[in-house]
């Protein structure tokens, strides 16, 4: 018995490096982000730090380009979790049936999801979107069509193809293996019962993946709402403001225009809403998965 | 016969689909190890060249110009150093939680979980400062201790859910033997949850190799990683085709590799244990 008390107060000290490590992560740069954000902090004006209050946040929230920052957040978030999670399905769907070189074909649908964004942002705008030398302007032009200018006529779009196909293999990947445990039986007697292949998929398959889907969701929008380095690599954020999201406007300002006192604004306002995002995330999946 | 039929339709239609889609998904990749391959005057020739002579010439050319080298050698070190730092810690963390929890041990884990919500972009102001102040910027230390913090609580989740499927008579079974927590831990927990463990560790380095947000912003040259390196490649646009897509092969081979050995065993843990 006085074993399992040791054991158990020993148990205690083993989870705080984890603790004190993360609380120092979350606590330590916000409270700085907080204390910057009231002040005319520019690197560039060397000396002057005044606290002006809330003006930072104002400045922020009335610039044109954060209503911009915020809708092209949300659309690039929408938009890949739209296409991700509606092909992934069909395509989990389709690779579940048993057919010659499955596990091949597993290995080359999961692929992407292990290739760097910088990577896969530059083989994109170069080998295939560039407009005149990359394979799609060829191909437009084979069938007749006038090649795209993708990233400047088409530049949210070209994103969002870029960031869906580096994350449609993972939403591919969680709902394929779920579908492996999926009740044979079951699906087995709907058949007997002249049940169709789609109505199948609508009372069976699509309630035994509601769960995976969520966490696909969940874990997808932590990563989507702060993309950037695929931003960075292609439009820097142009032409214009056409695909700067909020980290990147952020960004912007901070180590571009140096402007820490606007930055840290800006962060705790991106803070803010990923909080809004979490809040609901973690009540819809995060109790459930950790009470399973 | 009708029936017969249609079955051999459908499994001929669903081999050519589940091909025609893999292979269509896969072919950047593929066409980028291929354009790695020709010359540069090769690669750029409309229309594309599929039969040519290839050459590793490209690879030469990348592997001397010797800070490719240095790239690499910043990517193996701060994606190991933050792997194994990050084990260290969210190991025993992760023991403690998944054998004696507590009524907190849930909200401690979803606590640790929300800290993964916190956009970058909400700290990097204060992070740039404080590494500027303390002689951080481009140090491979600094990105070290960055890619620990922020990879953390994926890591305790993952080996959490792994520790939870372990059965606890068995530690029991060690513990009423009069066995310590490290004799515990050591002869009976590691051997079991190896496979687990091993899983772990290869999903903290894929997310700390490719990570970009960070290495873009705290390093400039000597700590640069190679996600930097490739990022560089961006300013003299469409120049280096053939060279750009030799040095982002190499630098995606390693852990594509690791990827295709792991895959399995990544879902159970990338979804902690919800989907098996």
């Amino acid at each position: 018995m006085s074993q399992i008390n040791t054991n158990a107060s020993v148990a205690k000290i083993l989870v705080a490096p984890s603790v004190i490590l993360l609380a120092l992560w979350m606590i330590v740069p916000l409270a700085m982000t907080i204390y910057f954000s009231t002040l005319n902090f520019n690197l560039m004006i060397p000396g002057g730090r005044d606290f002006i209050g809330f003006e930072n946040f104002y400045w922020f929230l009335t610039d044109p380009s954060f209503i911009t920052g915020i809708i092209n957040t949300l659309v690039l978030v929408g938009a890949v979790l739209i296409i991700t999670v509606g092909l992934g399905t069909l395509i989990a769907v389709l690779v579940d049936n048993p057919f010659p070189g499955r596990g091949l074909v597993r290995v080359l649908l999961i692929s992407p999801f292990f290739i760097m964004p910088t990577v896969n942002a530059l083989i994109w705008k170069n080998l295939l979107m560039h407009p005149v030398s990359g394979l799609f302007a060829w191909l437009f032009r084979q069938v007749g069509l006038e090649p795209i200018d993708w990233f400047t006529d088409l530049p949210m779009t070209s994103i969002v193809i870029i960031v869906s196909w580096q994350w449609l293999p993972f939403a591919i990947l969680i709902l394929m293996t779920a579908l492996q445990s999926m009740d044979q039986e079951q699906l087995e007697a709907a058949r007997m019962d002249g049940a169709g292949p789609i109505s199948t998929f609508w009372h069976i398959t699509l309630p035994h993946l509601a769960r995976p889907l969520v966490v696909v969701i969940m874990i997808e929008t932590i990563f989507l709402l702060s993309v950037f380095a695929e931003i960075f690599t292609t439009t820097s954020g142009g032409p214009g403001t056409q695909t700067t999201n909020l980290a990147y406007l952020i960004y912007t300002q901070a180590l571009l225009q140096f402007d820490v006192g606007m930055a840290s604004a800006g962060g705790l306002i991106a803070v803010v809403l990923a909080n809004v995002v979490a809040v609901f995330l973690i009540r819809a999946v995060g109790k459930s998965l950790a009470e399973q | 016969m009708d029936m017969r039929r249609a079955k051999i339709v459908k499994n001929v239609s669903v081999t050519i689909g589940a091909w025609l889609v893999a292979l269509l998904i896969f072919f950047p990749i593929f066409w980028m190890v291929l354009t790695s391959l020709k010359t540069e005057l090769n690669a750029f020739s409309t229309p594309p060249s599929l039969f040519f002579m290839p050459t590793l010439e490209n690879y030469l050319v990348v592997f001397e110009r010797s800070d490719y080298l240095k790239y690499f050698w910043n990517s193996v070190v701060i994606s190991f150093g933050s792997s194994i730092i990050g084990m260290l810690i969210a190991v025993p963390g992760a023991y403690a939680m998944a054998f004696y929890p507590t009524a907190r041990t849930k909200d401690l884990l979803l606590w640790m979980l929300s800290t993964k919500m916190l956009p970058p972009v909400g700290v990097l102001v204060p992070i740039y400062l404080l590494f500027r102040d303390t002689h951080l910027l481009d140090s491979k230390i600094g990105l070290v201790i960055i890619f620990t913090l922020i990879n953390l609580p994926i890591i305790i989740w993952m080996v959490y859910t792994y520790f939870r499927e372990v059965p606890k008579d068995i530690l029991e079974a060690v513990r009423m033997d009069g066995a310590h927590v490290w004799g515990e831990i050591r002869h009976v927990l590691l051997p079991i949850s190896l496979g687990g463990l091993s899983s772990t560790f290869l999903l903290s380095l894929i997310l700390s190799w490719n990570e970009a947000f960070w290495s873009l912003n705290l390093t400039t040259s000597s700590a640069a990683p190679l996600t930097a390196l490739i990022a560089s490649y961006s300013s003299p646009e469409g120049l280096f085709w053939a060279k750009l897509s030799a040095a982002s092969t190499l630098a995606v081979a390693p852990i594509l590799i690791f990827g295709w050995i792991s895959q399995k065993q990544l879902v159970r843990g990338l979804t902690f244990g919800a989907v098996k």
